[in-house]
């Protein structure tokens, strides 16, 4: 199914966003099953439970023209029916192992994630080898998750955290499927046939495009055997891949007007490919621009020195059609235009000043202890070890990474920021009624 | 219906009950009344460091609500040797994360570091919890980061709004009626005067937890945390917690929140339920056992009905919240196809309350729902923090280790019987409160 967002909105907790739990030393092992499907593993074996992260490339992008949507539908689909189980046979199945399956479409993937008692591993392996690659996609199911689907867009049309980056992407991306929203419109979903979903799903899973991470109660030769019996039925991939995404926004803002007492800005431009050679100092620039919690500039200058915003922050995106710098806040409807103006002060002082000794020494600091601490929790590891091979990041990467981090100089920062940082570039996405602010032409 | 599959779940059931070396738990309590529970994780060089109190937004003096929040975010502004900031700049310095979270029972503070930090933590944690400053300047910006925080969180989502209107009518005298991060007008007249109050009268090591959970062992956890929090006196003046208590609730009542960025409306139904109580969790582990069986995952009774076979909803699901130091909540949600009316959705509640009362528990769903509950045990290992989270929440509602220890072992012995007992109990209770988040009707659309 598609999970929806009516979760009801309890406040039991306020204050603390997602944090994860701490890990270990982590020893990569590669896998290559006998078929020749490849793996990271990373074996511990004191939980009973073995952890999978598959993520086959391309996503929602490989949409067919005029079928947008199919592709985020399909994967919505895949727990709905296979063989002689239908959707709730499925869902009894896996609640009898106690399997634990994820499936969601992103623009660049599809990812499937699935955790697993060692007691049940085999029937569960084989109920998702039945979900991936012998769905049955039932009518009645296609209609159910339709309008699962459609609810979801209508919902996001209500909503200004989607409303912003669906904005920014449609006048950035051109024709590129980037520029439109996975979920696909009202009229493209009523469209889609049956013939439509299986096109979809012949298009996205293929076994030659797929990256696999697993952590956990496995060893290496079991593993080789699993991603066989997995992933050994599908078929190598027929659709080429989508080329970059053209870059169509210049500097400026864009309102878009919708009753909230807070607006949404969105705002960013171009960034920086994983692979090119100035990777890590704009790393490091980004946190120290927007990274973090509470160390950052932004956070410091828009939060903390004038409470404009309860939090800021910027990322690197490494989407891997078009790189972008993006960040994101919400500010009260009359505080909204003055936040704005910080953080493009923030963006000129960094592009002509670059950063202090300080800054940089405190950002290298906390990346580099932090680092460690990501590799928490069977199911967070095998999402990072699919990721650094989507990524196309060395085996080794782990054992480089924080000398690369502190390799980087103030030189290196002030470099980067020239090329990166780009004041003129920046586009606001602001949703709300923003007081004083105007959408430039 | 899957005969084969059944089978298979029987054999599965008898054999899960290894013996893992991992997940330790040790607690000890200093002598000024600190409370400390110790979780071993040592498949990593890290930890997490909580400190929780027990006062939180149910705590507050009247008309100050939102106070208990807003002190959370002002702990950070620094102390006698601390600068404004600084707690944070430092743990981010050796690598770390820091943040804190406010609920109606508890206020916590968290840090994750390498396992070797936690001395410098705990001395800072230490420090804040009796030596706090607070610059006027820095107590004015950060209220207005709590007001875009609350129009962030709240004013901005109409479910936000709607659950703090249901939440206030099904409570009609206990403080949880309250908003954890305040009701806006009575945030905005919050004062450095009300926080350092607060801050006197219920932060003390009599009224703190300490969870420590990672690469740790409990006796060095113990030495340290004499060193740091023992030399801090108690606070004779705390006394356990005694809120104002709800009347016995006689009438049903209605909640109509319209909100034009609505899209997709829904129905709730809510009841108060009884929380789990120290020592007594048997009613608690079959209201638990019941919010799974009606609306848990795929299989449970509104799940099957409404959403796959008769196809006229969305979404369902039921909540059981036991965890609170007072009385709990139990909810139903119905969120109905377009075009099916919220009258209509309503009516699918009682239409679905009566036929799991007639019918009863199919007992393969009822062994599948608590082998389920099993192996979330085993699942829930692989996160030091999240049980960390547990234990935190259990011990500031009431409970005890012991307590948490217990908890699965309840949930087995939990059976047919008494799980409909607590149906019946629970929906013989007419003191509802039906919640309608919609869009305004045309006709008021148009005046």
């Amino acid at each position: 199914m598609i999970r929806q967002r009516f979760a009801i909105v309890i406040l039991a907790v306020i204050g603390l966003p997602g944090w994860t739990p701490a890990a270990a030393n982590v020893e990569i092992q590669e896998v290559t099953s006998p078929g020749g499907i490849t793996a990271w593993l990373v074996q511990d074996n004191s939980i009973p439970f073995l952890s999978l992260d598959i993520r086959f490339q391309g996503g929602s992008s490989l949409d067919r023209p005029g079928k947008r949507g199919s592709i985020y539908m399909m994967t919505g689909l895949l727990e709905e029916g296979t063989g002689e189980l239908d959707a709730q046979g499925f869902a009894a199945a896996s609640e009898d192992l106690a399997v634990r399956f994820g499936f969601e479409a992103f623009r660049d993937s599809v990812i499937i994630d699935a955790s697993m008692l060692t007691e049940t591993r085999d029937a569960s392996v084989d109920l998702l080898r039945r979900a991936l690659v012998e769905p049955s996609f039932p009518e009645d199911a296609i209609e159910r998750v339709r309008g699962q689907v459609i609810s979801v867009i209508s919902g996001n049309a209500q909503d200004p955290d989607d409303l912003a980056p669906d904005r920014f992407a449609e006048l950035a991306y051109g024709d590129h499927p980037y520029a439109t929203s996975q979920e696909g419109t009202e009229e493209s979903i009523a469209a889609l046939t049956r013939d439509d979903i299986v096109a979809a799903h012949r298009d996205v899973f293929s076994r030659d495009r797929v990256f696999v991470g697993a952590a956990g109660d496995i060893t290496p030769d079991e593993l080789g055997l699993l991603l066989d019996e997995l992933l050994g039925g599908l078929p190598l991939a027929e659709v080429p891949l989508p080329g970059p995404a053209p870059w169509e926004l210049s500097g400026g803002i864009t309102v878009v007007e919708f009753p909230t007492p807070q607006s949404v800005a969105l705002f960013g431009h171009p960034g920086i490919e994983r692979d090119d050679p100035d990777f890590f100092p704009a790393f490091v620039l980004n946190q120290i621009l927007g990274g973090g919690n509470f160390r950052s500039r932004l956070q410091q200058e828009v939060r903390v020195e004038r409470g404009l915003t309860y939090g800021v922050g910027t990322f690197l995106s490494l989407a891997d059609h078009r790189p972008m710098l993006l960040g994101q806040f919400s500010s009260s409807n009359n505080l909204v235009s003055e936040a704005i103006d910080v953080v493009r002060a923030q963006w000129e002082d960094l592009a002509e000043n670059g950063v202090t000794a300080e800054e940089l020494e405190a950002a290298q600091l906390y990346l580099t202890g932090a680092y460690p601490l990501r590799f928490g929790g069977n199911s967070n590891i095998a999402g990072i070890m699919a990721g650094m091979q989507q990524d196309g990041m060395p085996i080794d990467y782990i054992n480089s990474r924080n000398d690369n981090v502190m390799a980087v100089t103030q030189e290196d920062v002030r470099r980067v920021a020239e090329r990166l940082i780009q004041p003129g570039e920046l586009h606001f996405v602001v949703v709300g009624q923003p007081e004083g602010l105007d959408s430039t032409n | 219906m899957f005969a084969r599959i059944i089978v298979a779940c029987a054999l599965v059931f008898s054999q899960l009950s290894p013996v893992w070396a991992n997940g330790e738990v040790t607690e000890f309590t200093l002598e000024n009344g600190l409370q400390a529970v110790v979780i071993e994780d040592h498949r990593s060089p890290a930890v997490v460091h909580m400190l929780w109190y027990r006062v939180g937004a149910a705590d507050e003096p009247p008309g100050q609500s939102g106070i208990a929040h807003f002190l959370e975010h002002l702990m950070f502004k620094g102390t006698d040797t601390v600068a404004s900031g600084e707690f944070s700049q430092i743990v981010e310095a050796n690598g770390g994360t820091d943040n804190a979270f406010t609920s109606w029972d508890y206020t916590g503070y968290i840090q994750r570091v390498a396992a070797d930090r936690l001395p410098l933590l705990m001395e800072m944690e230490a420090d804040r919890m009796v030596n706090l400053r607070l610059p006027e300047d820095e107590v004015i910006t950060e209220l207005s980061v709590v007001l875009e925080e609350r129009a962030q969180r709240t004013d901005s989502s109409p479910g936000g709004l709607f659950q703090e209107e249901v939440r206030a009518t099904l409570y009609q005298n206990h403080p949880y009626r309250i908003p954890i991060i305040g009701w806006r007008h009575e945030i905005e007249d919050l004062t450095r005067e009300d926080a350092l109050a607060f801050y006197a009268d219920h932060y003390a090591p009599n009224n703190a937890i300490l969870i420590v959970a990672g690469d740790v062992d409990p006796e060095e956890v113990r030495a340290l945390a004499e060193e740091h929090y023992g030399p801090i006196a108690a606070n004779p003046e705390i006394i356990e917690r005694v809120r104002p208590s709800e009347p016995p609730q006689e009438a049903a009542r209605i909640v109509v929140f319209e909100d034009p960025r609505v899209a997709q409306p829904y129905v709730t139904r809510n009841v108060l339920a009884p929380a789990r109580e120290p020592g007594a969790q048997e009613e608690a582990a079959a209201l638990t056992l019941l919010a799974e069986l009606l609306g848990g995952g795929a299989t449970s009774l509104m799940n099957r009905v409404l959403q796959t076979e008769e196809r006229t909803s969305l979404f369902t699901a039921a909540y059981y919240n036991g965890l609170s130091y007072d009385d709990g909540t139990f909810t139903l949600l119905n969120v109905p196809v377009p075009g099916r009316s919220l009258e209509e959705a309503e009516a699918d509640f009682d239409r679905i309350i009566a036929r799991f009362l007639e019918e009863g528990i199919d007992p393969e769903q009822f062994a599948r729902v608590k082998f389920l509950y099993d192996a979330s045990e085993i699942y829930a290992l692989d996160n030091a923090s999240g049980r960390a989270r547990q234990y935190g929440v259990a011990l500031t509602s009431g409970l005890t280790v012991a307590d948490v220890e217990a908890w699965n072992d309840v949930i087995a012995a939990t059976t047919i019987e008494d799980v409909m007992a607590a149906a019946e109990t629970l929906f013989a209770n007419p003191a509802t409160v039906t919640g309608f988040l919609t869009t305004p009707s045309l006709e008021e659309a148009t005046q």
